[in-house]
């Protein structure tokens, strides 16, 4: 089935005009229209304008044109601002809000000829590891629709895994990527920081946020990536450093790999989690890996630390949501305290209130030196173990996430509990450090991620290693029941 | 009552003159209709970032290096944070703990001659915010986003000044400072460069200052001025009643002449600076700042100096000379176009005269830069070259040149056509001044009789008959003689 098939398989095919890009983005549409109400994984599909790019890539196409992204159709989570396009970031305060503009994620895969089906459901300004915070409603997994997808990327997701799109693009700031791609069975990876641009990503933390992927494969990653990633000067924080052919590269020989098992991460690991990851430790020594234990005394400190500096850096991102210029604006405002308190108090659900307060509260006179100055000052030493780390590895490797997903209602209520979700994912972000998720296995029947993380732009070994790991194993390869 | 000594600092904001905005490619006009020059950086739209210009940057250096400041070789840009309709993104992107320019001075004259060196604690850059609009709005407020984003350059004085002539004078010097390296236009009108004003009282001799009050958006010299002196005096009469200053912002009042409380202390914001993580701490190397060093024009106090040390100027005429590149700029293509024998001091005098005395008061009075005068400095300097050979008089040549103003003709020209050129025939002259005494026997009488005072008279007499185009010395000689009943 053509919803099965890799983007390289894709490619093919289209190359060779055994299919066009229309069959391709009609088969596709077909799919949301049939399997997403039951997901809710999609919450914008832009069937016209699918089908409009997909012609043009068609032309292209006929025009002897090869691309690797040419005419294969995907879904945008809908933190990317897409030009006349909603893009509500899961609230209700930019329900309204038609982007006037594309995201340069957007700009760049447009021009790779990438086709966009829609845009994915997501929590609340990415706030959130469940996708239940998004005003609208929560996304089910594919796996088992009772349970979460995680989040934020929850709707990205869903869609890829149940095979909506051949991939989906996603945000992570502290796990948004990795730990839904780990619940859903997909190969998920948030870049280097600095290695995508942010421009037209609405910002949740600013020194944390990052684009990435998620797809099936680390080879269908490598292709994504190869064309989202590199500098723009609209971002002074993107890095110009020359982007490497992510795909060429993924075959590079994995022997003599030093990959550090992170010793913090197994502590309290949960015996089955821990046996999956061990599994596939064993396996990469197996394929001419070595493999040894690394210890970062910082890292268990990662959880306070982001909640300090992510709801700090979101408490003035989202200031510029007031009800002024666009997106929610309450009616019949008083005065102008009126209309700030309720077009915010309307606007924003609970979470992202939660996170503004506490964001506020760090910040505020009297506190910024007990927890920013000091979260800033942890990160530092966050980051400073990792680099000690990379002097002795080339990896690291570790579980994705605690546990499997967990039932839609569950968790929602406890925040704490829930922040716990990204205790292993938090770290690469406050280091700006690349990620990436890939199946190993089950628990309880529901896929779990193995993660690996690698020193500052080292993607390519990343994806390589993921690739000659995916080639000895078929966790990847398995479909959700019902989306074969 | 005590003796009261005040203790003022300034907070500048120059608006820099570059092309676009401070972190988007805006353009900065002023003027446009509202709204028109906001892209979706200064409206603050969902996902959008800011970028640095690099010539707000190296503006600001340049401004550093003309005060002597230490250059940040590292700066960061910080958040602002507070909800105001004009402030679109919810903050205000500002250089907090880490300006680009550090502590520098600059040194101003003051009335009685003295000269004193004012402290400046730091420059910083930020972006300006938008305008609320109130006018012809029924029941709304109108926001105009076109300022929103224009950069600035806050310069921070010590609190050095003790008097609100003093403050005025620093203000006056950075204002020319600014202009010189031309980095702001300085148009107080337009709000490209104002100020807000900290004021104390303390008894003279108090170690400890006292509390302060901060006068905000003060957009004129006079209004500088005349804040300061009324927020000096209701601090003393508040002291003296046994009342106590408390520490708020003011607002002055121009039209009544008063400043009035906007908000206190307590009620004040907590802005929850942090650094921008949108933007990296700004890095700046040697080579950076060589270049720009290598771009700064002579200043103001370098072209005073000179001014005085090549054309024996006195202070003050070299520091009013050189109050503006283009005044010294006119000064000198005046002082060249009288050619050699305009190096020397008594003509770079007359030519300084003329430039500070007629070719200003013109200038003033029909409201036009001194690019677009209508004299020439070529042009003054053939009519200061007619008085330097005696062809008119001083105040002859006053009125040739209000002709050169009109007309836009040469002094020559003006001379020849309407004869003004002098008389300095002596016989010419004795035959007029014999007339006028022969005329006034009365006179002549009372003057020779120990009236001296209407010498002036008949120099008056002489200078009426000859429309004035008798040469002055030789009247004064020539009549002294015949007064005195000298050889006929």
């Amino acid at each position: 089935m053509l919803h099965n098939l890799s983007i390289g398989e894709l490619a093919e095919r289209l190359a060779d005009k055994q299919i066009s890009s229309v069959e391709l983005a009609r088969h596709f549409l077909a799919r949301i229209e049939r399997l997403n109400p039951s997901l809710n994984a999609v919450i914008t599909v832009t069937a016209d304008e699918a089908l409009s790019s997909a012609a043009a890539a068609d032309l292209r196409l006929a025009a002897g044109e090869r691309g690797r992204l040419l005419g294969i159709p995907l879904i945008h989570k809908d933190i990317f601002c897409t030009d006349g396009v909603r893009t509500s970031c899961g609230s209700r305060m930019l329900d309204n809000f038609v982007a006037p503009y594309d995201a340069t994620v957007v700009t760049r895969l447009k021009a790779a000829g990438a086709v966009m089906l829609g845009k994915s459901n997501m929590d609340e300004f990415a706030m959130g590891s469940s996708n239940e915070t998004s005003y609208y409603g929560p996304v089910r997994n594919p796996w088992d629709t009772a349970k979460v997808p995680g989040g934020s990327s929850g709707g990205s997701a869903a869609a890829s895994a149940a095979r909506l799109a051949p991939y989906s693009t996603g945000t992570d700031t502290g796990g948004s990527i990795r730990q839904p791609a780990a619940l859903t069975g997909l190969t998920g990876v948030k870049p280097t920081y600095g290695r995508v641009s942010r421009y037209g990503m609405i910002a949740f933390a600013s020194s944390l946020d990052q684009a990435g992927v998620l797809s099936r494969s680390a080879a269908d990653a490598a292709e994504v990536l190869k064309v989202m990633a590199g500098f723009d000067p609209k971002d002074s924080t993107s890095v110009d450093t020359p982007v490497p052919d992510y795909p060429a590269l993924l075959d590079a020989p994995l022997k003599g790999l030093k990959i550090g098992l992170l010793r913090e991460f197994f502590d309290g690991l949960e015996s089955r989690n821990a046996k999956l990851i061990q599994d596939a430790l064993k396996l990469f020594t197996s394929l001419g890996a070595e493999t040894v234990e690394v210890s970062l005394p910082h890292l268990p400190l990662s959880v306070p630390t982001y909640y300090v500096v992510a709801p700090a850096e979101c408490s003035s991102n989202l200031s510029r949501f007031d009800g002024v210029r666009y997106g929610y604006r309450c009616t019949a405002p008083a005065d102008l305290t009126d209309l700030y308190e309720r077009s915010r108090g309307e606007g924003f659900g609970a979470e992202v209130k939660r996170r503004i307060m506490t964001g506020t509260y760090v910040l505020s006179a009297g506190y910024f030196d007990a927890y920013y100055l000091k979260a800033q000052k942890v990160r530092r030493l966050i980051t400073d173990d990792f680099r000690a780390a990379f002097e002795k590895v080339d990896l690291v490797a570790g579980p994705t996430t605690p546990t499997p997903a967990f039932a839609i209602g569950a968790k929602i209520d406890d925040p704490v509990t829930m922040y716990l979700n990204d205790i292993y994912t938090i770290g690469a972000n406050l280091a700006g450090l690349p990620g990436l998720s890939t199946p190993c296995g089950y628990v309880d029947g529901l896929p779990m991620g193995l993660q690996l993380v690698g020193p500052h732009f080292s993607e390519a070994k990343l994806l390589s290693a993921a690739h000659h790991y995916q080639r000895a194993t078929d966790w990847h390869l398995q479909t959700p029941g019902g989306y074969q | 009552m005590a003796d009261w000594e005040v203790v003022i600092g300034l907070e500048i904001h120059a608006q820099l003159a570059t092309k676009s905005k401070i972190f988007s490619g805006s353009p900065t006009a002023y003027g446009a209709a509202p709204n028109t020059q906001a892209d979706l950086v200064d409206l603050a739209y969902p996902g959008v970032l800011p970028v640095l210009n690099a010539e707000a940057l190296r503006m600001a250096v340049k401004f550093g290096l003309a005060i002597g400041a230490k250059i940040a070789r590292r700066s960061i840009f910080a958040r602002k944070n507070y909800f105001y309709p004009d402030l679109p993104k919810g903050y205000q992107i500002s250089q907090y703990e880490h300006p680009v320019v550090g502590n520098g001075a600059i040194t101003v004259l003051l009335d009685d001659g003295a000269v004193k060196t004012i402290g400046v604690t730091r420059a910083h850059l930020e972006e300006d915010a938008g305008k609320s609009l109130h006018e012809g709005l029924a029941d709304s407020t109108g926001i105009d986003l076109n300022r929103a984003g224009t950069p600035l350059l806050e310069i921070v004085s010590e609190p050095d000044m003790r008097s609100a002539k003093e403050a005025v004078a620093y203000m006056k010097k950075i204002h020319t400072l600014v202009r010189y390296l031309e980095i702001c236009d300085g148009n107080m009108q337009e709000g490209s460069f104002r100020c807000d004003a900290n004021v104390s009282v303390r008894p003279r001799g108090a170690a400890k200052f006292g509390t302060r009050a901060e006068i905000k958006n003060l957009n004129s010299f006079r209004f500088v001025e005349k804040a300061i002196q009324y927020e000096i005096a209701r601090q003393i009469e508040l002291i003296e009643g046994g009342g106590k200053v408390v520490q708020e912002t003011r607002l002055y009042d121009s039209d009544k002449n008063e400043t009035r409380s906007m908000r206190s202390k307590e009620e004040a914001n907590d802005y929850r600076y942090f650094p921008d993580p949108d933007l990296l701490p700004v890095e700046i190397d040697d080579a950076f700042i060589d270049t720009v060093r290598g771009s700064l024009p002579e200043l103001p106090d370098e072209k005073a100096a000179r001014f005085a040390r090549e054309f024996g100027l006195s202070a003050y005429d070299a520091g009013v000379l050189s109050a503006s590149r283009e005044m010294g700029a006119y000064f000198e293509a005046v002082v060249a176009a009288l050619g050699a024998a305009g190096r020397n001091a008594p003509q770079a005098k007359l030519a300084a005269n003329w430039v500070m005395g007629e070719l200003s008061s013109a200038l003033n009075r029909d409201n036009v830069e001194i690019a677009a005068a209508r004299v020439s400095p070529e042009a003054l300097a053939g009519l200061l070259a007619r008085i330097v050979d005696a062809t008119i008089s001083g105040k002859i040549a006053k009125d040739v040149f209000e002709s050169m103003w009109s007309d836009g003709k040469s002094a020559d020209a003006l001379i020849e056509e309407k004869g003004l050129r002098q008389i300095t025939d002596s016989s010419a002259i004795e035959g007029v001044i014999d007339s006028v005494i022969a005329a006034n026997p009365k006179q002549l009488a009372e003057y020779r009789s120990g009236k001296d005072t209407l010498f002036r008279f008949f120099v008056g007499q002489v200078m009426k008959v000859t429309e004035g185009k008798a040469n002055p010395a030789q009247i004064n000689e020539l009549l002294k003689m015949k007064l005195a009943g000298g050889p006929k």
